[in-house]
């Protein structure tokens, strides 16, 4: 964003006199409104994505009325039918707990949003630690959910809560650990870095022929056989760490109603739903900075295709992760458990063992 | 004009600061001190990042807000008057307390005022994460090694102790 | 570089705007009419019985202080990792990755204590020894 300021000032006559600080609030201010609205659309697009996708999985059709083509504005109506929600706090409730609890969950989550690169040079805060930054902020939605479990007095509510507490705080040390296969490849927290070090083509696979040079993409999931494994490692621990199914016991309907937020109606309830599909995103998109290139991808100006390549497989994860949900049975509480402790955590370890012996070699 | 930007958000974490402390130690309801600790644990994690420390920022929002905290809120609701809605902390030995507390504010404004701090020019955030890797595997190899033992023993202790607790 | 994090401080700030504003927008469009039957605990349509706040199973706790151990370990081993790529370009790439090697290793008898004891499992098996 610096650069940003300078240039502007430099190119942009009106700007001249104004102070270099307050125009850099003000750009900040500018990219969280921007980024904001991409998380929102994002996840009104993705409600409406995982509908179509559970409908055509389950060999039916999904929404095909509202706003003409396959019923694509279904999200946009489900907003405004949202908004006109009575909202009910329940008598029983902790009344300052249950209103606090959204603000935490979406907040913990928003704000990791601020350190993710989306393309080259297109970030709101280029921290050197940025990827230690994404996983710390995140750890705030876990407080938020056991805020919204135990303010809501309900007895699924609290017991969702519980679960997802203790799931998601587990599966949180197979994802760092994954996490730190990259680390060390890169030599580097900053997700702007570790982006940077995925350009080009792979210096194994490739083939030169007639002046071009065709071969796989210089990914990290590529360059050792051991970020091979910890990509699908971390891709399983994140759909834990998301609550998604094959890991959805928090919210498992047929047992807990809704899990964390089911005496939530109305708008407080779309923020968990929102914050739901921005942690989707978010960790499918700490997957493609760090395992699948990042803005790496198409040649061409960096500035927009790049921008272009980032969302595209970001978003293309998130698929994944609806076709995973549609496709397989949830695990039981202590398959749970057992999956995250004695088979991700030992190969996660390994598999880093196993990263360091390749740096040396 | 200069906005003393830095002297607004260190006076506003100051303030979050005191009050969730305040909050944490005079609420009645021991749910709402646990998750007071939140706001407290999170503005000093902005202090760190004032003093330019952001690795240690970050790692006291992962260790104290996503790990300790949650530890506290599950003891809390594992403990076994929790059925009564409202269980109340009391208060015990005002007076002794408010002597104590005194004593221990004074010492430490002493100590506050009387020692010569070595103040430095803000730096330039540099690669910390990197610097004290680095620092780890070399100066401080043998507190690394020993912090390693030490969570062994942490680890071992809670499984005794958690196993005894559950009456098993 | 510190005013980086005046980024994370806006959007921590736009994010609870985000959220105060909508739900102030709403409640222009909302109706509001409590009834104690609507305000009441929900509990698939019976009258709910007894508190919500009851004890828990303390394999809770027990995961929760395991995670401590771990997580408190990944904040180590961060540094370490950033720091290794310098370190192996230095020559001293050996000695950092043996020290590691024993750092983990300590880590890993308590992970083997625990996962003896039984107390991974979520239904913790008949006591053996």
């Amino acid at each position: 964003m610096r650069p940003l300021v300078e240039w502007l000032q430099a190119n942009v006559a009106a700007l001249k006199g104004v102070p270099p600080d307050v125009l850099y609030l003000l750009l900040l201010l500018v990219g969280a409104l921007i980024v904001i609205n991409f998380v929102a659309i994002s996840a009104m697009f993705f409600i409406w994505l995982e509908r179509k996708v559970s409908a055509h999985i389950q060999n039916r059709y999904g929404p095909m009325l509202v706003g003409g083509w396959h019923g694509w504005a279904q999200s946009i109506a489900d907003g405004i039918k949202l908004l006109q929600k009575e909202d009910i706090i329940p008598a029983g409730a902790d009344r300052t707990l249950f209103r606090m609890a959204p603000f935490i969950v979406f907040v913990g989550s928003f704000a990791a949003f601020a350190a993710l690169p989306f393309g080259a040079g297109l970030i709101v805060s280029d921290l050197n630690i940025g990827l230690f930054y994404i996983l710390a902020v995140t750890s705030l939605v876990v407080v938020g959910i056991l805020m919204a479990g135990w303010a809501s007095n309900n007895k699924w509510a609290l017991l969702g809560a519980m679960r997802a507490a203790a799931q998601i705080v587990s599966y949180e040390i197979p994802v760092g650990l994954t996490l730190l296969t990259v680390v060390i490849m890169a030599g580097s927290l900053s997700l702007v870095e570790i982006s940077r070090l995925q350009e080009g083509i792979h210096p194994l696979f490739r083939v030169a022929a007639g002046g071009y040079v065709i071969g796989l993409p210089n990914w990290f999931v590529l360059q050792s056989p051991f970020t091979f494994v910890a990509f699908f490692l971390y891709f399983t621990a994140s759909l834990a760490e998301v609550n998604r199914t094959p890991f959805d016991i928090p919210e498992a309907e047929s047992e807990l109603v809704a899990g964390y937020h089911t005496e939530y109606s109305g708008m407080r309830f779309s923020f968990f739903f929102l914050a739901e599909y921005a942690d989707m995103f978010l960790v499918s998109a700490v997957a493609v900075m760090l395992f699948l290139g990042g803005w790496q991808g198409f040649a061409g100006p960096q500035f927009l295709l790049g921008t272009a390549a980032f969302i595209l497989k970001a978003y293309l994860l998130v698929f994944v992760q609806m076709w995973v949900r549609w496709t397989l049975p949830r695990l039981r509480v202590d398959q749970l458990m057992d999956v995250c402790w004695k088979v991700l955590l030992p190969l996660a370890f390994v598999n880093l063992l196993g990263t360091g012996a390749w740096m040396l070699a | 004009m200069q906005i003393p930007a830095e002297a607004i958000v260190f006076y506003a974490l100051t303030a979050i600061t005191v009050l969730s402390g305040l909050v944490v130690v005079t609420s009645r309801k021991l749910v709402h001190s646990a998750f007071a600790l939140v706001f407290a644990f999170s503005g000093l994690a902005g202090y760190y990042v004032l003093l330019s420390a952001d690795f240690l920022a970050a790692a006291q929002v992962l260790i104290y807000v996503g790990g300790i905290l949650i530890l506290i809120l599950f003891a809390v609701m594992l403990t076994h008057r929790i059925e009564s809605l409202d269980i109340r902390s009391e208060t015990l030995q005002l007076l002794p307390a408010i002597a104590g507390c005194g004593a221990i504010v004074v010492l430490m404004l002493l100590a506050v005022y009387r020692t010569p701090w070595a103040v430095k020019e803000p730096q330039v955030l540099t690669q910390t994460a990197q610097s004290i890797g680095s620092l780890f595997m070399t100066d401080y190899l043998l507190p690394f090694e020993v912090a390693s033992v030490h969570l062994l023993i942490a680890l071992v202790g809670a499984v005794i102790i958690a196993g005894k607790r559950g009456g098993q | 570089m510190v005013t980086e994090f005046a980024g994370v401080l806006v959007f921590i700030i736009v994010g609870i705007l985000f959220l105060a504003i909508s739900l102030l927008l709403a409640r222009l469009f909302r109706p509001h009419h409590p009834t104690p039957a609507k305000l009441s605990t929900y509990e698939c349509g019976e009258q709910p019985v007894g508190q919500a706040w009851i004890r828990f199973n303390n394999r809770f706790y027990l995961i929760a202080l395991v995670f401590i151990i771990f997580d408190v370990e990944i904040m180590f081993l961060y540094p370490w990792g950033a720091a290794f790529r310098e370190l192996v370009a230095k020559n001293l790439g050996l000695y950092a990755f043996i020290d590691m090697v024993v750092f983990i290793g300590i880590l890993l008898v308590g992970l083997a204590y625990v996962w003896r004891k039984g107390d991974l499992a979520w239904i913790k098996p008949q006591q053996r020894f």
